[in-house]
C-alpha cells in the first residue's frame, strides 16, 4: 500500500524522468557507438571497442570541411542576424511607425511556416535570378531564417528593461550615443547573447533549407546525410560526441560564472 | 498652414535648436527596421511571389517556363499525392499529440517538482540540440535495429501485435514503418513542446494549488481545473511549434520510413532537387503552405489565444 501511494504520488516525476531518458537515449547511443569498429560501411550495429575514430577523427576525406563550412556559415550566419534582428527589435519596442502589423507578421511568419516551403520558394529565387548556388546562397537563407528568432529573444529583454535608467543616464548628462552605450547595451546584452547562440545552434544544424540551397558545397549536415546513403563513418560520432560534451562545458562554464557574479553582488 | 500648426513659436532661444534632432528622431525606427525586413522582403516575401509563379508555369527545363496560368497543375498535384498529404497530417498530428502525452510530465517536472535539479534537468532538455539532429536520428536506426532489445521487448509485450494490426507496423519490424518514423518526429520536436509548456507552467502561482486543495479539490481535479487551464498558452504555442516543421518534414520519413512512409515533404524534396519538376513541386510546397496557414489560424481561434502570436 506504501509503494502505491510512493507511485502515485511520484506518478508525475516517474513519467518525466522516462521522457528524459527517450531524448537523451540517442545521445547515449551516439556516444557509444563512436568507440565503435564496425564491420560494413554502416555503424549502425556494436561490434567492438575501438579507439581509433577518436584518435583520427579527420580521417575521413571531406568532414572536417564539411565542418569548417558550416562553423564559417554559422559565424557570418550569427553575425547578420543578430545585427539585423536587434535593431528590429529596439524599432519594434521603443518607436511607433507605420505598418506595425504587416511588419510584425513578417517577422512571425518565417517563424510559422514549414522548413521545405522556404526552402523551395528560395530556390525558385535563385533559380530565377540565375545566382550560383553555394556558400552565399547557404548565408543568405541562413541569415533570413534566424532573424526571427534573435528578433523574439531581443524584443523579449527590451520590453522588459525599465526606460527609467535611460533616463537617469540622460539626467546625468549623458548624451543619447553614451546612454546607449553604457547602459542600454550592457542591459539588452544577454537577450542579444541568447539571440545569437540560438542563430549560431540553428544555423549551424540546418539541413532543409541548406540541402535546397547548397549547389555543391557541403555543410556538415549535408554530409551526414550524404553518408546516411553511402555509409556512416565512426568520426560522424565523434564529431557528434565531441560538440555535445564543448556545448555542456559550455553551459556549465557559464552558469558557474553566473553563480559567481550573484554571489559576488549578494 | 501645417507649419503653423506644427510648430509652437519658440519660448527660449534653446527650443529651435531642439527640433532637428526631433524630425531627424522620427526616421530612427525606418533607418532600424530598413536593412532587416528588406532582407525578409527580398528573401522570404519574394520568393513566395516567385513560387506562386512557378506553380502555374508550363514548359521544360530545355525549353524554358512560361507562365500560361495552368492551375491544372494544382488539380494534377493534389490528385497524384493526396496520399503523402494525408501521411504528412496523420504523422505530424500522432507526433504532436505523444509530444503533449510526453512533454507534460517533464515540463510539470521541472517547473514544480524539480527543486534543485531544475537546471541540470533543464540542461538535458537543451543538451541533445548540441549534436547534429541529423546523426541523433540515425542513432534511432540502431535503436529500433531488427532483433535489437527494443523491437525484441515490444514483440514480447505483443506491442508489435497491436500496431501491426492498427497498420503503424508491419511483422517483426519496426523500422522502415511508419511506427518509426512517427517516433523519429516525436523526438526530433519534443523540445519544442517542453519549453514553451514549462515556461507557461513555471508563471503559475504555487499558491493557486494549495488553495485548490483547500477547497477539497483531489491532485486530479486540481490539474483539470487549475493547472492544464493555465498552461493552455504553452499548450497551443508548443503544439504549433511541433505540428509545424513536423508536417513538412521529410528527413525522419526518409532515414526511418520506407517508400510507403513518404510525407509530402518527400515529394516536394525530390521534384525540386531530383526530377526537377518545379511547376509541380512549387504547387505542391504552395499547397502545403496554404494548408497550414489555415490550420493554424482556425486553431489560433478556436483555442482562443490570439495575443499569442
Amino acid at each position: 500500500m506504501a509503494l502505491v501511494n510512493w507511485l502515485r504520488r511520484n506518478l508525475v516525476v516517474i513519467a518525466g524522468l522516462l521522457t528524459l531518458g527517450y531524448l537523451l537515449l540517442p545521445n547515449i547511443i551516439v556516444t557509444v557507438f563512436s568507440f565503435n569498429e564496425p564491420r560494413g560501411r554502416f555503424n549502425y550495429e556494436w561490434q567492438q571497442f575501438s579507439a581509433d575514430a577518436w584518435k583520427d577523427p579527420c580521417g575521413v576525406s571531406d568532414l572536417c570541411g564539411s565542418l569548417s563550412v558550416s562553423l564559417r556559415i554559422a559565424f557570418w550566419a550569427t553575425l547578420g542576424a543578430t545585427a539585423l534582428g536587434t535593431m528590429i527589435a529596439f524599432a519594434l519596442v521603443r518607436y511607433r511607425f507605420r505598418a506595425r502589423g504587416a511588419i510584425n507578421s513578417l517577422i512571425f511568419l518565417p517563424m510559422a511556416m514549414p522548413e521545405v516551403v522556404m526552402a523551395a520558394s528560395l530556390l525558385t529565387l535563385f533559380l530565377n535570378m540565375g545566382a550560383q548556388l553555394g556558400f552565399w546562397t547557404i548565408l543568405i537563407a541562413h541569415v533570413m531564417f534566424c532573424l526571427s528568432f534573435v528578433v523574439t529573444a531581443v524584443k523579449a529583454r527590451v520590453m522588459s528593461m525599465d526606460p527609467r535608467l535611460e533616463q537617469a543616464a540622460q539626467d546625468l548628462y549623458a548624451g543619447p550615443f553614451q546612454t546607449f552605450i553604457r547602459v542600454t547595451l550592457p542591459i539588452a546584452a544577454p537577450g542579444i547573447a541568447a539571440g545569437a547562440l540560438l542563430a549560431f545552434a540553428l544555423s549551424f544544424d540546418d539541413f532543409i533549407i541548406t540541402n535546397f540551397n547548397a549547389g555543391s558545397t557541403v555543410t556538415f549536415p549535408m554530409f551526414v546525410w550524404g553518408s546516411a546513403q553511402r555509409g556512416t563513418p565512426v568520426q560522424i560520432n565523434v564529431i557528434g560526441t565531441a560538440m555535445f560534451l564543448v556545448a555542456v562545458l559550455f553551459v556549465l562554464a557559464s552558469m558557474v560564472i553566473g553563480n559567481r557574479r550573484t554571489k559576488q553582488k549578494a | 498652414m501645417a507649419t503653423l500648426t506644427e510648430a509652437p513659436p519658440p519660448l527660449s532661444p534653446t527650443a529651435p535648436a531642439k527640433t532637428p534632432p526631433r524630425r531627424r528622431g522620427r526616421l530612427v525606427p525606418y533607418w532600424l527596421l530598413l536593412p532587416g525586413i528588406l532582407w525578409l522582403l527580398v528573401f522570404f516575401a519574394l520568393p513566395m511571389i516567385y513560387q506562386a509563379s512557378t506553380s502555374v508555369q508550363t514548359g521544360s527545363l530545355e525549353e524554358g517556363y512560361e507562365v500560361t496560368w495552368h492551375f491544372a497543375t494544382y488539380w494534377d498535384a493534389l490528385s497524384e499525392y493526396y496520399p503523402q498529404f494525408l501521411r504528412s497530417v496523420l504523422y505530424a498530428g500522432s507526433a504532436t499529440v505523444l509530444c503533449l502525452i510526453l512533454g507534460y510530465p517533464l515540463a510539470y517536472l521541472i517547473a514544480f517538482r524539480a527543486g534543485r535539479w531544475r537546471n541540470l534537468i533543464m540542461i538535458l532538455v537543451i543538451a541533445p540540440f548540441f549534436t547534429s539532429f541529423l546523426i541523433r536520428t540515425l542513432a534511432w536506426k540502431t535503436i529500433l535495429a531488427d532483433g535489437g532489445p527494443v523491437v525484441g521487448a515490444l514483440n514480447t509485450l505483443h506491442v508489435l501485435d497491436v500496431t501491426s494490426w492498427l497498420g503503424m507496423t508491419s511483422g517483426d519490424r519496426v523500422l522502415a514503418t511508419p511506427l518509426a518514423v512517427v517516433c523519429g518526429l516525436t523526438y526530433n520536436f519534443l523540445p519544442f513542446m517542453i519549453l514553451p509548456l514549462y515556461s507557461s507552467l513555471e508563471r503559475i502561482d504555487g499558491r493557486l494549488h494549495e488553495a485548490a486543495g483547500d477547497l477539497y479539490a483531489k491532485p486530479i481535479t486540481t490539474f483539470r481545473k487549475v493547472t492544464f487551464p493555465l498552461s493552455m498558452p504553452g499548450v497551443v504555442s508548443g503544439t504549433l511549434l511541433t505540428f509545424i516543421p513536423a508536417a513538412g518534414d521529410y528527413v525522419n520519413a526518409d532515414l526511418l520510413g520506407s517508400a510507403d512512409t513518404r510525407m509530402v515533404g518527400n515529394v516536394i524534396q525530390t521534384q525540386f532537387l531530383r526530377i526537377l519538376d518545379y511547376p509541380t513541386a512549387a504547387a505542391l510546397s504552395f499547397i502545403l503552405m496554404a494548408a497550414i496557414l489555415v490550420m493554424v489560424t482556425v486553431y489560433i481561434r478556436k483555442s482562443g489565444t490570439e495575443d499569442l502570436v
